[in-house]
């Protein structure tokens, strides 16, 4: 015991002394908790738009003026000359164009209206579809509210939408979570393995092996550590999330905890796995980033997995972080519990003592 | 009972045969030493001994444990200091000593007595850094971490390497007043004239022993007569002494050539096969351990 503590107060005070640990540690996270979200958003705002209006009528110039009191849209122009708003397009001054027909007013009283068009510039996909939809929604919101003012019983809305879990689309809730777990398979994955084979490197580890300590008290030392920074580091990271985002977990933060220390104990046990098939810290670092690209693109912390071709998909199955996201994100955005995501604590469980098996196996203290 | 018994003992990383059936046993108190150029096995024999290797055959026995079955009985029972310094430069030199005291289960002062001598000299930098040390003072630290868990035996891998004359000096006699304790010394080194200072010496070269015996024992062993030869173009005299009649060898040895005489060899004859090189002189020299070393070398 007295061992351990010695080992531990040892690893402590080399990350204390270490000239950039200390900064990481502090600066990482709020780099990644304060200034990532503001960056990383799919929400599409300043979409330019100009509208082409050939019928002129007090329903047409409705529709504009919802457009430009839209935060998503701006209006660029009304013009009546579809073939210069076409040529903005191509310059790439406007982004859509919604196109009123001639005489809409008019048909619309007759209920046989002529179709309202939308262009848009799709080369930034994301802007496009989803200002695609924007403009569908405020479009037929606009004609919905006219038709209701005229015959205030018999038409009712066609469509209702409602975004359930996030109501405000806000792409910032559905990012944070995912933020947390990039912190975490950097502190607690990447920073124990470099320890380790800094070690290596330094051949103090030689030192270490002629001692009568275990190589499993040595690994514990090595890597309690950073669980305790992983987790101190998720706690900030999530009381940053409620005091700047307004966002806190709508389910048992044990479960948030919980599905951490699983998740912790997997991504140790893999990056001490790396730790022992490599002799430099290099090597390590190449190794590391390969599962990290793969982890940040695959796992469904950028882009949901859903909507991954079948063949991602079934790859996704044996990506740890994934199912890590999907307890964070449902506990936080959905309010779920244990129960409900007992096969994802399962799956995190089954990991953590595959990889940690697999990093004792491979771990030669003799050769 | 022996302190270090090494029964053929080998070892081979890939196609490099490291340790080739090395046998040979240190006694209880003595200072060992391992004489041979790089390349000669003695870090692997010295990896095998403090179980940080198993070897592919052979059996070894250190304090009468097995290398490989009572590891773990052995590892509390020797020090080791590796020829690579590897103490943990983010440490000071007083947690460093107290880091490997406790990972032995001991406290630095209970030890105090034994390592006096040498930590005496670097205490006043108790507080710095370990990697801002010279790297006389980084080797005195070493070998005090070494030492600190009162081991019976301890291994040293070329200590001296890269340590200015005096200081190498220096070191041997802190060897000698730790042999006092008895402690059992293993030493390596692949400067020859080190080899004087220990009780007994084992020559190696590509993972075999070439011989073993005191260092007198060893100097003795060289029987033929042995000359020292110079003249103003050294490297002249080198081909055209290797050329001469009853010459067995020659070979340069510090400022002049030592010439190994073979039979019907006449030092009168051979001035006069050579007398064309300018300022030519020989006289009789006494054979040393490196002498000794390359007769072997060449066998």
């Amino acid at each position: 015991m007295r061992t351990f503590k010695v080992l531990l107060r040892k690893e402590f005070l080399q990350i204390r002394r270490n000239p950039f640990l200390p900064r990481l540690i502090v600066a990482f996270p709020i780099l990644v908790m304060l200034i990532m979200p503001l960056i990383m958003t799919m929400d599409v705002r300043n979409v330019n738009v100009a509208v082409v209006d050939l019928d002129r009528s007090a329903t047409s110039r409705r529709i504009a003026s919802h457009i430009s009191a839209s935060e998503y849209f701006s209006l660029t122009a009304t013009t009546s000359d579809f073939k210069l708003a076409m040529k903005n397009l191509e310059e790439g001054t406007v982004d859509a164009i919604v196109e009123i027909p001639p005489c809409f007013e008019r048909d619309m009283a007759a209920a046989s209206p002529g179709r309202i068009s939308i262009t848009a510039n799709a080369v930034n996909a994301t802007k496009g579809s989803m200002g695609i939809q924007y403009l569908v929604q405020t479009v037929s919101r606009t004609l919905s509210e006219l038709n209701t003012e005229k015959d205030p019983v018999g038409a009712a809305e066609l469509i209702t939408v409602q975004n359930r879990f996030n109501p405000t689309l806000n792409y910032r809730h559905y990012m944070i979570p995912a933020l947390m777990i990039i912190l975490f398979i950097l502190i607690c994955g990447f920073l124990p393995a470099l320890s380790i084979v800094g070690e290596k490197e330094s051949g103090t580890i030689e030192q270490i092996n002629v001692t009568p300590v275990s190589r499993f008290t040595f690994t514990l030392a090595k890597l309690l550590p950073y669980w305790l920074i992983g987790l101190f580091v998720l706690t900030a990271a999530m009381c940053v999330a409620w005091a700047v985002y307004g966002l806190r977990p709508e389910g048992a933060v044990g479960s948030i905890y919980m599905g951490a220390i699983l998740f912790i104990l997997t991504i140790s046990g893999f990056s001490l796995t790396i730790a022992n098939f490599s002799e430099t810290m290099q090597q390590t670092m190449f190794v590391m980033f390969f599962f990290i690209m793969i982890f940040m693109l695959m796992s469904g912390l950028l882009t949901p997995i859903d909507s991954m071709p079948a063949w991602a998909r079934k790859i996704t199955v044996v990506l740890p972080p994934r199912y890590f996201v999907e307890i964070l994100r449902s506990v936080y955005l959905k309010g779920a519990s244990i129960v409900e995501l007992w096969n994802n604590y399962i799956a995190l469980g089954i990991f953590a003592i595959l990889f940690n098996t697999l990093a004792a196996v491979t771990y030669k203290k003799q050769s | 009972m022996n302190a270090i018994d090494i029964q053929r003992l080998s070892k081979s990383f890939g196609r490099v045969r490291a340790l080739d059936a090395v046998s040979f046993s240190v006694g209880k108190g003595e200072l060992f030493g391992l004489i041979g150029p790089d390349g000669a096995g003695k870090t692997t024999l010295f990896r095998l001994l403090t179980t940080l290797l198993t070897p592919d055959s052979g059996t070894a026995t250190v304090d009468g444990f097995d290398i490989v079955n009572d590891y773990l009985s052995i590892r509390s029972r020797v020090g080791y200091m590796p020829g690579r310094f590897s103490l943990y430069p983010d440490l000071t030199v007083e947690e460093n000593l107290e880091f490997f005291a406790a990972l032995f289960g001991v406290r630095a002062k209970e030890s105090y007595d034994l390592i006096a001598p040498i930590y005496k000299q670097i205490e006043p930098f108790r507080t710095r850094r370990t990697g801002k040390l010279s790297g006389g003072m980084k080797q005195k630290l070493a070998l005090s971490c070494a030492l600190i868990h009162r081991p019976g035996l301890l291994f040293l891998d070329e200590p001296t390497t890269g340590v200015d004359a005096v200081s190498r000096s220096e070191f041997w006699d802190m060897l000698a007043s730790l042999k006092q304790n008895g402690i059992t010394i293993l030493v390596s080194t692949p400067y020859m004239d080190e080899a004087s200072r220990c009780d007994r010496i084992a020559l190696c070269n590509e993972g075999r022993i070439l011989g073993i015996d005191t260092p007198d024992g060893i100097v003795r062993r060289f029987d033929a007569p042995l000359y020292a030869v110079r003249a103003s173009n050294m490297y002249a005299l080198l081909s055209a002494a290797r050329r001469a009649e009853g010459v067995a060898e020659c070979y340069p040895f510090g400022e002049v050539h030592h010439l190994v005489a073979g039979g019907g060899f006449d030092i009168r004859q051979f001035m006069d096969q050579l007398n064309e090189l300018d300022g030519l002189s020989i006289k009789p020299a006494a054979p040393t351990i490196e002498d000794v070393f390359i007769k072997l070398m060449k066998r």
